[in-house]
């Protein structure tokens, strides 16, 4: 059960300007596995992976990767295990000044010495697994937002990595996208051998494709287990997060003073 | 009364502190950029490519704007000097002004305002869109591969840029003095050729030009790299960049003047 | 952009702008050849050097030999000390004198040397015994008044 975990997330807390993100989470993902995360929008997802691949340094705790602790990592070799990483960004981040080959070319140009007709069947066999073959020549100003985001995910894997991170890889995209950007991401993880960890606040897509589901709620992991454990589970947040329920354990309406003290109405009812 | 006197003092005081804080970020970056150019000189062609859109696309300015600064002291130099009889003198103050101070702060300034807010909101698009944050995650460090070859194209680019100035400078100054007032070809060169010294004179407006490279590439390339990831921030670092660099040109070239052109 | 194009273009940038300081050297200034490797310095005293300027420059003949290095002042003797950088191709007798001229009414001052007669050269470190200094138009409007009014008193005296 240890020995496979390629990512393992112990006691890890994060803050920032003085305000806690994260506050304790533990996590593990075992390779081969698809492993969402979800959670309510600004609950510090986003920033658990920038905290994985070592952009943010935690305030306390440890993050694990393929045995290697990366919060104690120096540039160096921050830089060698990032080798062994991708990372789909939620707008695809590609380089607007690149071409859709050039920017999946663009890890190969500086991580090898191929040579260029190397390269080339590379990267157009890339991007026929993520079918955009033919958007070769395209530049990203031309593509549609569900198939920039498939480029940058070609770029992602251009060096076949062992993790993948999806930043809410199913925001903002139509039906089809939707289901197509699902399909690939089990698909490249089992086909690749990679771990991919999905953050998402996507209930249906992303209990479709995953093995393993982490809940977050302020801070810490509220309720973990596999897409069927966590639709059986009666915690309420979990229920009303799943469901979809507008109010519950987290409320409508952001802490605030009394209503009608706000309005100047308190006074009439003393 | 004594709050709002607390209350300013504080301000003052937060406003020292961020100043501060700013400066010692700007250095360690720029510290960073030297620290992590070796990589360019297995790769120059990183350079080039900046080099084509920091130099090669400022050269219109430069050329048209020079032109027009060396005519319009040509003509007043010649009405100032006309009063003293001296007019012959006209090459020697159109070339000096140039050489010394006009060529390389007029240069800086146009340069500033044409590369360096390209430059910054290039970079500070690239953080908005996370092409910087989706580089460092690919493992390739955005200071090495996206900002120190703009930081040495601009270095790069500015002296040769300012010899440009200052060479059309003299030329529209030679147009208006002796192709439209008619002074004398001769004197206008000899005399300018006598007063004017390679090392004291165009050299050193050479060195004050490329320390402004520096200052303009580091400020450009900061305000891009630090930039609010927002619309605003963007467009509020590209600002900043003419301001803060317009600055810095000036103060430098005082600084620089009083060491260079003392006794 | 092509590669090719963008390379044209960056080559014709740094042409251009090698080709503006060449400019700058050949038709605009002039490089001083008088540097610490190829001259030698020698010094001068005088009573006052009216406006001479270090780097003004040292003419014999009226052909630049050299530049003024440095300017300071002896505060035993309470004058001027004056130090001269000559190129190495031209040597003075040891009896050469030194003047301060201006160029013009109101041009530049620059020191005039006039070499004497002696068979022994200058050398690096030498000194220029005889010397005069420069003409200050002040000085030399109020001993021309001066003289005037001497002269006019000298003829009231002696009828």
């Amino acid at each position: 059960m240890t020995d496979d975990a390629l990512v393992e997330i112990e006691d890890l807390h994060f803050a920032y300007g003085g305000k806690a993100v994260l506050q304790g989470i533990n996590l593990r993902a075992r390779r081969g596995q698809v492993v969402a995360i979800m959670g309510a929008s600004g609950g510090g997802k986003t920033t658990l992976l920038r905290l994985i691949c070592g952009q943010l340094r935690p305030t306390a705790g440890r993050v694990r990767v393929a045995g290697q602790v990366v919060n104690e990592l120096k540039r160096r070799e921050l830089y060698r295990l990032r080798r062994r990483m991708g990372m789909l960004f939620q707008f695809g981040a590609l380089f607007t000044d690149m071409s859709v080959f050039d920017n999946v070319a663009f890890q190969l140009r500086e991580h090898t010495d191929l040579p260029a007709d190397m390269i080339r069947d590379l990267v157009l066999m890339k991007l026929h697994a993520v079918g955009l073959r033919g958007a070769a020549g395209l530049m990203p100003a031309q593509l549609s937002g569900g198939m920039a985001r498939r480029a940058s995910l070609a770029r992602a894997i251009a060096l076949d990595p062992e993790l993948m991170m999806y930043d809410e890889p199913f925001t903002g995209l139509d039906p089809i996208s939707l289901a197509v950007a699902g399909n690939l991401i089990r698909r490249l993880t089992d086909t690749l051998g990679m771990t991919s960890l999905v953050v998402t606040h996507d209930v249906q897509e992303s209990f479709a494709i995953c093995d393993y589901v982490y809940i977050m709620a302020n801070g810490v992991i509220a309720a973990e287990g596999t897409p069927a454990d966590i639709e059986k589970s009666d915690l309420p947040f979990v229920r009303q997060f799943v469901r979809g329920e507008i109010d519950g354990p987290v409320p409508f309406h952001m802490p605030a003073p009394d209503y009608a003290d706000d309005l100047g109405l308190g006074q009439a009812h003393v | 009364m004594f709050s709002a006197i607390y209350r300013g003092v504080g301000g003052i005081g937060r406003r020292v502190r961020e100043g501060v804080w700013t400066l010692g970020y700007a250095t360690r970056f720029f510290v960073a950029i030297l620290l992590r150019s070796g990589d360019l000189l297995r790769r120059p062609g990183l350079v080039l490519r900046e080099l084509y859109y920091v130099g090669v696309l400022s050269v219109i300015i430069i050329l048209v704007s020079s032109l027009f600064v060396g005519m319009v002291l040509g003509l007043q130099g010649y009405e100032t000097l006309k009063i003293y009889g001296s007019d012959s003198a006209l090459g020697v103050l159109v070339a000096l002004s140039l050489t010394r101070e006009l060529g390389p702060v007029v240069a800086g300034l146009l340069f500033a305002s044409r590369a360096g807010t390209a430059i910054t909101a290039e970079v500070g698009l690239m953080k908005t869109t996370e092409q910087l944050s989706a580089m460092e995650i690919m493992a390739v460090d955005p200071i090495a591969r996206v900002v120190a070859p703009r930081f040495w194209a601009g270095v790069i680019s500015m002296p040769l840029l300012a010899a440009m100035f200052t060479a059309t400078g003299i030329f529209g100054g030679y147009l208006v003095g002796v192709v439209l007032i008619g002074l004398d070809d001769g004197t206008f060169w000899s005399q300018m050729q006598s007063a004017v010294e390679w090392h004291h004179d165009v050299l050193n407006g050479i060195i004050k030009s490329a320390v402004f490279g520096v200052a303009i590439s580091v400020i450009a390339l900061f305000e891009g790299f630090d930039a609010q990831p927002t619309a605003e921030g963007v467009a509020l670092a590209t600002t900043r960049t003419v301001v803060v660099s317009s600055l810095a040109i000036l103060g430098l070239d005082f600084v620089l003047t009083a060491f260079m052109f003392k006794g | 952009m092509q590669r090719g194009i963008l390379d044209f273009w960056v080559g014709l940038f740094v042409i251009g702008g090698i080709a503006a300081l060449l400019f700058l050297a050949i038709k605009v200034s002039t490089i001083n050849t008088v540097s610490a490797s190829n001259s030698y310095a020698v010094t001068a005293d005088f009573n006052n050097i009216g406006g001479l300027k270090v780097r003004a420059p040292v003419k014999s003949a009226g052909v630049v030999v050299g530049r003024v290095a440095k300017i300071s002042f002896d505060n035993n003797k309470f004058e001027a000390l004056v130090t001269l950088r000559l190129d190495n191709r031209y040597q003075f007798p040891a009896d050469t004198s030194a003047s301060i001229l201006t160029s013009g009414l109101l041009g530049e001052q620059y020191v005039a040397l006039e070499p004497g007669g002696d068979t022994k050269n200058l050398a690096n470190g030498s000194k220029i015994q005889i010397t005069q200094s420069a003409v200050v138009l002040e000085n030399l409007i109020s001993q021309f008044i001066y003289n005037k009014a001497q002269e006019k008193g000298a003829g009231h005296a002696n009828p």
